[in-house]
């Protein structure tokens, strides 16, 4: 009858890791001056879940290592220790450790066994114990061992305390018990029954004499049936044959030997991108009625066919009904499954409180880190992407940005720095701020480092926002030493990259010993875009609403050529450069001559181009879909989609084309050599 | 707007003898060829194809078959042959290709479509270098009622994943 | 065939609790804590409780207490789950009127036959 228990592993691992999760946020919330009941006891709760779990489930190493932050955990929340910043860095790294030996076990690895090991001596040395035997018989039952099968006979006088029954014991089941054990014989005593006036049906008045006889019968086995009630009853048990049995359970030693707390900084990667969603059941309904309401919708309009004699006005009225019926359902179920693959940011956000706790401490450096706007919600695959750039900025922030306690003082700053994480939605993208008072950046700093590296020229004048472009620059660092917590080859421009390549853009602004924000912009989702419809001669394009500037009509005066090989457009201050696609694509416009078309200004990597077009064609949102399923990647197009039409349109990578008219020949000069020739 | 927008799906017949396959075989600039009935997706009318830049010629595009994205081949001018243009008959072929085990969906525009063949694999003959289509191409020759059936390999043939630059900086 | 709630703030534990009496036979009740379990006694008359120790809300002791006041609670079976092994946990209970006590970690089978040592 053995239930094959592996299926609740996942559960267990899961609630472990929640589990966890509640410890290390109780952990850092405790306030080591007034420790709270409330969360000292969430903390103990936790590992005592994951200790019995654990055990249950056959996960000894597991167990063993929870017990000791359980005992821990223990004397704190009933105040036999107080708790110290010494306490909480052990436990925080215990944590740790247990998630990686939890890990391990749920993917069937090796855990760092000497890690656990330096962390079980921490957490033993805190406790004290030396060569002890503690009282563990938490892992395993204890197993009455039957001796040799000699046969013996006992008498038994057992008399329950009145109240026995109360206590949902009844002695007729211990003597069924007791029968398991050989043959059983009772004899009942009824002097202690009162008269019936005075008696208590609820209590108990009997006692009993029994003789019990068996193979291998010993006393333990007697007491055993007994342990519930031992304290509610007189229990007299003599052997009637001679026998020694004595029973032993031997002591369990731990051994311990007190050595140095390895400084292990926690390695925990960002949740790893995973296949599966959890989904609320309300996005299930929601969906369900949309799609009830679809199936109406299309019954209502399977109701309008009918013989063509009858197809009148009336008729039209009611399918153009049907229609934009039918539009409506549509656009809430797409919603709606969109929300599926939505999930609050709070998924990734849970990881700064720690990983600032940990760089502050590391850093010398007092934060105050608060977050807003964790319910925002954003689509999966962008969340899991956007988290290592996120960690970069806050790293940033913290390493960089703000000032130890002492130059803080002499500033006139409060000794602790704050920073912040918002994340709120805004016309259709999600928006995520990472702002800090910190030292802001330093102009000259950047200009001189830019200098230095080539990558601007001497005495040209550049407004705030191109002074701070220059930071997306690769191998640019200003850091005077990189530092290995924020310098380690991740830079300012892959962040960019990862951001952008999710369809997103970031801004920064700063404000030189205020403080710095870094404002990211992402679309909900990337499998929709909100698109500009042009013309191109015979051929739609879309181009990304995100990244578009302007649009413009072309004021003739306002173009000119630089050595007759390119063409710009005085923007009010700018020169764009104009951009035809005929280059790019091979695509001819309609229009010759500039003044017949337009252009839209386009942004990407911090330039601007104006690209050429015979006519804006509306914007809509399109579902965007992968060249590369059947064809492959075309350089300056990001995908395509299906217009209203059934035609299928190409969408511009707006990035890529502004390299590709980088390279001589490309779009900009090729109607101008034709004119010339 | 298509004029014909025909499709039509079709029927693998269940008699295939062991160790022969069927083959579909479209007309093409005069010769008949033969692709594995097993690749044929469907069969479609010519339909507008939207243009994809920096491509070969032989690429005319893409088209919208029931929301995937499909590139659409021009086998005429795949190999080289002179055009034609399209008509009323010009047919797309749809076919399932498979480079480096992935699949993909891609079409060809042929003349016409034939019939379908069962080709014994003995029957087959390996293809002799006649200059015209690369070899790589080319399974094999048959000999159908009369007629030379050049049997296409079309994972070699419409591997899109690989038009490599220096092929479209070519032409 | 008995009727058993089974109490415990652990999800892993109180599947595999609920797994292992309907595999017996019986018909199982969930609670997550103490306050839930009360409820559901009260709605749902059980011919057994079984019950963790710790949990938040109202621990396993206070809701062996409170069952016991329940007229209908007052004789039947309860028992604890614990990995608790010092004296006071297990003397809390029997003060508060458990039956017995089930040491984690135990497997199905030792629960079976626990269980059946009170069920008439």
């Amino acid at each position: 009858m053995s239930i094959d228990i592996t299926q609740f592993h996942q559960t267990f691992f899961e609630e472990s890791f929640e589990g966890l999760d509640i410890m290390e946020s109780g952990l850092l919330d405790l306030d080591i001056g007034a420790v709270d009941n409330d969360t000292i006891n969430a903390i103990f709760r936790a590992a005592h879940s994951i200790k019995g779990g654990s055990a249950t489930f056959g996960f000894t190493n597991i167990a063993t290592f929870t017990h000791a932050m359980e005992t821990l955990l223990d004397e704190i929340r009933d105040g036999h220790r107080s708790v110290s910043t010494e306490i909480v860095e052990v436990l925080l790294q215990s944590v740790d450790c247990l998630r990686d030996m939890i890990t391990a076990q749920r993917d069937e690895e090796e855990p760092d066994g000497e890690r656990i090991t330096q962390l079980q001596q921490a957490l033993d040395g805190l406790l004290g114990k030396e060569n002890e035997d503690s009282e563990d018989d938490s892992l395993g039952g204890s197993q009455n061992k039957h001796d040799d099968g000699a046969p013996r006979e006992w008498d038994i006088s057992f008399t329950p305390h009145p109240h026995l029954l109360k206590t949902g014991n009844d002695p007729a089941l211990l003597f069924r018990e007791l029968e398991s054990l050989g043959t059983l014989t009772t004899e009942v005593d009824l002097t202690g029954l009162p008269p019936l006036s005075e008696m208590d049906p609820e209590e108990c008045y009997l006692s009993w004499k029994l003789k019990l006889s068996g193979s291998g019968v010993s006393e333990e086995n007697i007491k055993e049936v007994f342990e519930w009630v031992e304290d509610d009853c007189d229990l007299v048990i003599k052997e009637i044959a001679p026998a020694t049995a004595t029973e032993e359970k031997p002591p369990r030693e731990i051994p311990s030997n007190k050595k140095p707390i390895a400084k292990s900084v926690s390695k925990k990667s960002l949740t790893p991108e995973s296949s599966s969603i959890r989904v609320s059941i309300d996005k299930v309904d929601t969906l369900i009625n949309m799609v009830g309401e679809l199936v109406i919708t299309q019954s209502m309009m399977g109701n309008l066919d009918g013989d063509f004699e009858d197809f009148d006005h009336a008729r039209l009225e009611q399918l153009r009904e049907g229609l934009s019926l039918l539009e409506r359902n549509i656009r809430e179920l797409q919603e709606s499954v969109m929300r599926i693959r939505m999930l609050p940011i709070s998924f990734i956000f849970s990881r700064f409180p720690r990983m600032v706790h940990d760089l502050s401490q590391q850093l010398g450096k007092q934060i105050n880190f608060e977050m807003s706007g964790e319910q925002t919600e954003l689509d999966k695959t962008v969340m899991e992407k956007i988290g290592d750039p996120l960690v970069h900025l806050v790293r940033n922030s913290i390493d960089h940005g703000i000032e130890t306690p002492e130059i803080r003082k002499q500033a006139g700053k409060p000794e602790a720095g704050s920073v912040n994480l918002n994340a709120y939605h805004k016309g259709g993208n999600i928006v995520i701020e990472i702002s800090d008072d910190g030292a802001g950046l330093n102009k000259d700093r950047i200009l001189s480092k830019a200098l230095e590296k080539g990558l601007i020229e001497e005495g040209c004048q550049l407004s705030d926002e191109k002074i701070f472009e220059l930071l997306f620059q690769p191998g640019f660092s200003t850091a005077e030493t990189v530092s290995d917590i924020s310098g380690r080859g991740v830079g300012m421009d892959v962040v960019r990259r990862n951001i952008r390549g999710l369809g997103g853009n970031i801004d920064i602004a700063s404000k030189e010993g205020q403080g710095t924000t870094f404002t990211i912009r992402l679309p909900l989702t990337l499998a929709i875009l909100d698109g500009q419809l042009v013309r191109i001669g015979n051929e739609t394009y879309i181009i990304p609403l995100i990244s578009i500037v302007e649009s413009l009509l072309i004021a003739p005066e306002n173009v000119n050529s630089i050595a007759s090989t390119s063409e710009v457009y005085k923007l009010r201050e700018e020169y764009i450069p104009i951009i035809r696609t005929h280059g790019l694509f091979g695509t001819t416009s309609d229009a010759e001559d500039l003044e017949d078309g337009l252009l839209v200004v386009i942004e990407g990597d911090g330039q601007k181009v104006g690209l050429f077009v015979d006519e804006l064609l509306g914007q809509q949102q399109v579902v965007i879909k992968s060249l590369e399923t059947n064809y492959q990647r075309v350089a300056g197009i990001s995908g395509a989609t299906i217009l209203g039409d059934g035609t299928v349109a190409l969408i511009l990578d707006v990035e890529g084309i502004i390299g590709m008219s980088r390279k001589p020949g490309n779009g900009r000069n090729q109607h101008l050599e034709k004119a010339v020739a | 707007m298509s004029s014909i927008s025909d499709s039509t799906k079709l029927d693998i017949g269940n008699d295939a003898r062991i160790n022969s396959s069927q083959y579909l075989t479209f007309l093409l600039g005069g010769e008949e060829y033969g692709v594995d009935i097993l690749r044929v997706q469907e069969i479609k009318g010519w339909d507008n194809v939207t243009q994809i830049p920096n491509t070969p010629d032989y690429i005319k595009g893409v088209i919208n078959l029931r929301g995937a994205i499909v590139p659409i081949i021009d086998l005429r001018q795949r190999f080289n042959l002179e055009n034609s243009s399209y008509g009323p008959t010009t047919v797309v072929i749809v076919l399932k290709v498979i480079n480096h085990e992935k699949e993909r969906t891609v079409g060809i525009v042929v003349d016409a479509v034939s019939d379908v063949y069962n080709i014994a694999t003995d029957e087959m003959k390996p293809p002799p270098d006649f200059g015209g289509i690369d070899i790589e191409f080319v399974n094999g020759l048959a000999t159908i009622e009369d007629k030379m059936v050049i049997t296409l390999n079309i994972d070699e043939l419409l591997n899109t994943a690989s038009i490599s630059e220096a092929e479209t900086a070519a032409h | 065939m008995a009727s058993i709630l089974a109490v415990d703030d652990s999800e892993s534990m109180r599947q595999m609790v609920s797994f292992a009496l309907k595999n017996a036979g019986h018909t199982v009740v969930e609670a997550v804590d103490g306050q839930d379990a009360l409820a559901q006694a009260k709605t749902n008359k059980v011919n057994l409780v079984i019950t963790d120790v710790n949990m938040p809300r109202m621990d396993g002791i206070s809701l062996i207490r409170e069952l016991r006041n329940l007229p209908d609670y007052k004789f039947t079976p309860i028992l604890m789950l614990t990995t608790e092994s010092t004296a006071e946990k297990k003397q809390q209970g029997k003060e508060a009127g458990a039956t017995g006590w089930l040491v984690k970690p135990f497997n199905p089978d030792q629960l079976i036959s626990t269980i059946n040592k009170v069920l008439g």
